[in-house]
């Protein structure tokens, strides 16, 4: 979030992308040999998590979120809330509806 | 600011050449258009939120099947596809950095590298839906009235290439389309055309979603071709970088998109290892 008015103007060190690029790399390694893996039902947490986790990398870092005013914030996390509203009851509708379907 | 020679008369007023009317600090102006674009990048997420709900519902309903037919996708072609877009993901952060530290050159030039990385990644597809079109995986009407034959030439189809990988060999032919449907699509019954009816709709889903993708990367060709062009005109400077910080807002949400839809539709029946 911003602290200084000048946040915007102060590019992030070369070390910090390359270092981001690196990690978001390691995590689609992990993410195919944990693919590769029966995990039974915990198969889709794990992989949604590890996806998770590099689009929260691609939002912090790739897009700026580390420096981004507190109104952005709302927004990215308003877009995550809607989401999960619509995936949530959407869903919560055909779980607990089994003899409808 | 720093030399009056950047400054215009405008109204009676002092206004920075970079600074549009309606705002009043640079620092406003700098806050205001990522929030603007991040408000239409929500739109983006509820926009293909609709077909990952889609998804989301005919997996539970249909998971084994869902499982079965993930397997006929390539995942080394998914993976290498994931990789280049991080890759560009990479380039345009490094395009942005450079817009800031007033590089207009550079700027052009990673921008120009993001588009390359874009067409690889589109080339790699093209390869991918080629080869799903060939195994019968895309889902349509099949004029000679026994839709549900596909499914049983893509199964066979996978059953050739594995029966050739064991054999050592690289080269596999593809079923006979008259051998498929003379001896299946009779005995197929009533399982059989319901397992078809659910792989199709997750190819259909395959199709939609990876197409959506492949069109926002499209759209994304053009709007980065031309930010470029501006950039090599030397149209911005570390006061002024809006249009190149959007630009890679909406790239890297479009890398997002493909984070999520790599393991959801290739890695999902990875663990069945055939």
């Amino acid at each position: 979030m911003a602290t200084t008015e000048h946040s915007t103007h102060q590019p992030a060190p070369l070390s910090l992308y390359l270092a981001t690029f690196g990690m978001l790399m390691f995590l689609t390694i992990v993410t195919i040999l944990a693919g590769f893996h029966n995990f039974g039902m915990w198969s889709t947490p794990i992989a949604l998590g590890i996806a998770a986790v590099k689009a929260a990398l691609v939002v912090v870092i790739f897009m700026h979120g580390y420096s981004s005013s507190s109104l952005t914030w709302v927004i990215i996390l308003a877009s995550m809330f809607f989401l999960t509203i619509m995936l949530g009851l959407m869903l919560s509708d055909y779980m607990s509806r089994g003899w409808a379907m | 600011m720093s030399a009056t020679n950047e400054t215009v008369q405008d109204h009676g007023q002092h206004h920075h050449k970079d600074l549009a009317h309606h705002f009043d600090p640079l620092e406003q102006q700098h806050a205001a258009n990522p929030l603007g674009m991040w408000a239409f990048l929500l739109t983006e997420v509820l926009f293909f939120g609709g077909l990952f709900a889609a998804y989301t519902i005919y997996r539970y309903k249909y998971s084994a099947m869902f499982e079965e037919a993930s397997n006929h996708l390539d995942i080394t072609l998914g993976a290498t596809n994931t990789v280049i877009l991080i890759l560009s993901s990479l380039t345009m952060a490094l395009a942005v950095r450079c817009s800031q530290t007033g590089n207009s050159l550079w700027t052009g030039r990673w921008l120009l590298i993001t588009i390359a990385f874009g067409l690889m990644f589109l080339g790699v597809k093209y390869v991918e839906w080629k080869h799903d079109y060939h195994i019968h995986l895309m889902p349509g009407k099949d004029w000679s009235g026994k839709d549900y034959w596909h499914w049983q030439y893509a199964k066979k189809a996978k059953d050739m290439e594995t029966e050739a990988h064991k054999k050592g060999s690289a080269e596999h032919a593809l079923p006979d389309r008259k051998d498929v449907l003379a001896d299946n699509d009779p005995s197929l019954g009533v399982r059989g055309i319901q397992e078809s009816q659910q792989a199709r709709l997750f190819f259909l889903l395959y199709f939609c979603m990876t197409s959506l993708h492949a069109l926002h990367m499209l759209v994304g060709f053009v709007l980065i071709g031309i930010i470029a062009y501006f950039a090599y005109q030397g149209a911005y400077s570390p006061e002024y970088y809006s249009p190149v910080e959007n630009i890679g807002l909406y790239w890297h949400f479009v890398d997002i998109v493909w984070i999520f839809l790599f393991p959801l539709l290739y890695l999902l029946g990875a663990h069945m290892g055939h």
